[in-house]
């Protein structure tokens, strides 16, 4: 047992750091630092000089337009990236539409899609949540019943996170409704620019409108763009949630901003002192710390062991904590933020992507706080809440 | 990165582990725990025959070269059977003072009866008063021709009742509290002036009262005025022990409690069909594998010379176990109803056990006070 990073591990972390140094705009950079995200436009020019490196899509196969790495470089690269703090890779493609094409997809879909989702060509969204359907997902309604060479769907998805920027949508819908739950379900790439999509922005606490709900009438789906077999999606999108393991418990991110909450906390006084200097806050701070130094542990034990036998698709057991006490650190950071910036934490400021156009009341640094910690509420909820992980680790791991 | 074992070391647990199954099932430690000892003197020699004594020390000492990797594993496989006997106050403590303080010859005269189980140590270090400042010492140690004799009074030490020899600190200089002034003194137990009052411990453990009246010391480890550097690094090692301990103990804990949940009927269904404990049995397992996380960064940074990196990282260890060991333990307790309140049933002694491990050598809340203190676990660039 070493816990060490090799000599190579280091030096491939200097590298990428300083790929970032020199390649991400300084604007971006900032913009990433002070209000946790980028626009789509800063997202698609980043991608593309990631892709044009050869770091579209690190993790897939090297046929496929993969670096090769293994999982720890894996972990590594999006550790940095989110340390430094640089736009990560969009999700929807990178890590889970692409991997289900290139399991299950065919030759044709293979060579359409994904040069144009490691290139950010086409912004992919995901059609899984339903209004009747959170953390039930396999009840969904939405239907697709074939009519010669298309399908014709009909039905509604929600909390479809940047559909509003959205090429294209994968979509679970139900193709055998005698079927029982999960196996009615079928696997479709939806172009979003067909008829009868709607899209209609969900007003978030947080001010933002990041998610949407994505109404679907008479959408005619050509039949290849159905994904493996039918009535298969529940499998497919259970290899997708499970893949995710190298970023769930995103690391970096609660990283960075622990380095934010010590600058922050550095130059807000209170009762005539820094905040840092208070003892109180310093112990929570360093309670969250030591929480997210275990989890990195947890973390590193998982990629190791995906490493030594190779990425089964089948989860470590440790894996399933990644979920739940990631998002724990997440939200116990942004609400020490929230503690730092105290009464300057109040005003309201409506968001765009461009950045502000007017003036904020309180130190600049503090807009984003009170809408990051609401807007953070959501990472216990998505992709499986923390109830629903408990009741996979229970069932899965304890065997009750 | 690697977290896999050495075939040697996978070798020593898989050995230490068919041991405990044969002779350590929860029956025969309330044997052992009755003896007049406190353990079993059997499981101690045959520790010893398998050679876990020599396995931290050099192998021109008689050791067999391993590192804190290999305690780890020891005390871990110990903490699942709740082991009684004095592997933590011999080998980790005693044994770490030796390898980190002693000079050659002192090394050659002293490990060889560590190594072949003759000689059991106690760690002789707290004072009335001084509750977790390894500084409080107000033991006095006086010069006596070209040797030292120490009087003062010493409390809670940790099978001090059973031990051969006991490493002391004793003051040369100063007042309670100060760094420097600090010598650490090893002294043969049955010495004249030295008198001891042992007893049970609540874990099962035992400890013992001691008292020092110009009781002569056989021998100073490293420079007798400037003792507390070593004495900070070897209670690290030893945090990074504990550490490990408590993964065992919360391992075993859980599983027991998982087991019971799942034969337990109530309503009519095993009651680990609600989803009420199944979530308490989550957090359970939750907490024990972080711990196993922080016990490895523990063990990673037990012998590492940078004092300060290794002091951050005992303080995370030590807070998590404080805790991670109270949240699993409670729920340990509360899972099993009625019958995990009993003496008869294993799961109260692992409950007790992390309980009392939380309070050796800082508690949680000290630990994580100390922690915030130093400006935390990531104030470097991370």
């Amino acid at each position: 047992m070493d816990l060490r990073f090799t000599p190579e591990e280091n030096a491939f972390r200097d590298e990428v750091r300083a790929f970032l140094a020199e390649n991400l705009d300084p604007a971006v950079h900032e913009k990433l630092k002070s209000r946790d995200y980028a626009g789509k436009a800063d997202l698609v020019a980043w991608t593309r000089i990631l892709n044009a490196h050869g770091w579209g899509a690190p993790h897939w196969p090297v046929e496929y337009g993969g670096t090769g790495w293994d999982p720890m470089r894996q972990y590594i690269f999006l550790e940095e990236l989110q340390k430094f703090p640089a736009p990560q890779p969009l999700a929807f493609g990178v890590n889970m539409v692409g991997p289900v094409i290139y399991t299950f997809g065919s030759k044709a879909q293979k060579e359409r899609f994904l040069p144009r989702i490691r290139n950010l060509d086409d912004w992919w969204c995901q059609g899984f949540s339903e209004p009747g359907s959170g953390s039930d997902l396999a009840s969904l309604k939405t239907r697709a019943v074939r009519d010669g060479d298309h399908y014709v769907v009909n039905g509604q998805k929600t909390w479809t996170t940047m559909a509003q920027h959205a090429d294209w949508i994968f979509c679970l819908v139900r193709t055998d409704i005698a079927a029982k739950k999960q196996e009615g379900i079928s696997f479709l790439l939806i172009d979003m620019k067909t008829p009868g999509i709607e899209v209609r922005p969900i007003v978030t606490m947080d001010g933002g409108a990041e998610v949407n709900e994505v109404f679907l009438t008479d959408v005619r789906v050509p039949v290849e763009n159905l994904v493996g077999e039918e009535n298969k999606g529940w499998d497919y999108a259970k290899f997708l949630l499970g893949n995710e393991r190298t970023n769930i418990a995103r690391i970096g991110v609660s990283k960075q901003r622990i380095a934010r909450i010590r600058e922050l906390a550095a130059l807000e006084f209170s009762d005539g002192r820094p905040l840092i200097e208070d003892e109180r806050f310093r112990e929570k701070l360093a309670a969250i710390e030591i929480d997210l130094k275990a989890l990195e542990l947890t973390q590193l034990r998982v990629v190791a062991a995906d490493a030594k036998r190779g990425n089964t698709g089948k989860p470590d057991p440790a894996s399933s904590i990644l979920k739940i006490k990631g998002s724990e650190i997440q939200q116990a950071t942004t609400h020490l933020l929230m503690e730092v910036m105290g009464p300057y934490a109040l005003p309201y400021q409506p968001q765009d992507e461009v950045g502000r156009n007017e003036p904020f009341d309180g130190p600049d640094y503090a807009a984003p706080t009170a809408p990051s910690y609401f807007n953070n509420r959501k990472v216990s909820i998505y992709g499986g809440s923390n109830e629903i992980q408990k009741n996979i680790i229970a069932k899965a791991v304890l065997g009750l | 990165m690697d977290f896999d074992l050495t075939e040697e070391q996978s070798l020593i647990k898989d050995q230490l582990d068919r041991l405990l199954k044969d002779r350590y099932a929860f029956e025969d430690r309330k044997k052992y725990m009755a003896a007049a000892e406190g353990f079993s003197p059997d499981m101690w020699s045959a520790y010893a025959e398998m050679g876990l004594m020599a396995l931290p020390f050099a192998e021109e000492h008689g050791g067999i070269g391993g590192g804190p990797v290999d305690t780890m594993i020891v005390m871990e496989s110990f903490g699942r059977v709740l082991a009684l006997e004095p592997y933590f106050a011999t080998v980790v403590l005693g044994g770490g003072f030796l390898r980190a303080g002693a000079s050659d010859e002192q090394k050659a005269e002293l490990i060889p009866g560590i190594a072949d189980g003759s000689a059991k140590y106690a760690f002789a270090q707290m004072e009335r008063g001084a509750r977790y400042d390894l500084a409080h010492v107000s033991t006095v140690a006086k010069r006596d021709g070209s040797g030292w004799t120490l009087s003062g009074a010493k409390s809670l030490v940790l099978h001090g009742d059973s031990a051969d020899k006991l490493i002391v600190t004793a003051r040369t200089a100063g007042k309670p509290g100060d760094e420097a002034g600090v010598g650490v003194f090893v002294v043969d137990a049955s010495a004249e002036g030295v008198s001891r009052r042992g007893y049970p411990t609540q874990d099962g453990l035992r400890a013992a009262e001691i008292s020092f009246e110009n009781a002569r010391a056989d021998h100073v480890l490293g420079e007798a005025g400037n003792g507390m550097p070593l004495v900070r690094a070897v209670v690290d090692q030893a945090v990074a022990a504990l550490s490990a301990e408590a993964v065992g103990v919360m391992s075993a804990m859980h599983a027991l409690t998982v087991d019971y949940i799942k034969v337990r009927k109530q309503f009519g269904v095993a009651i680990g069909q609600f989803q009420v404990l199944q979530h308490k049995a989550v957090d359970m397992f939750i907490a024990t594998e972080q711990m196993r996380s922080i016990a490895m960064f523990a063990t990673m940074m037990a012998d590492s010379d940078d004092a300060t990196e290794r002091a951050r990282a005992m303080h995370a260890a030590k807070a998590e176990l404080g805790r991670g060991g109270k949240l699993a333990g409670e729920n340990a307790i509360q899972l099993h109803g009625g019958v995990g309140m009993t003496a008869e049933y294993a799961v109260s002694h692992y409950f007790k056990r992390l309980t009392m491990m939380n309070t050796l050598f800082g508690d949680g809340d000290w630990h994580l006070r100390k922690l915030a203190a130093m400006g935390g676990l990531f104030d470097k660039a991370a």
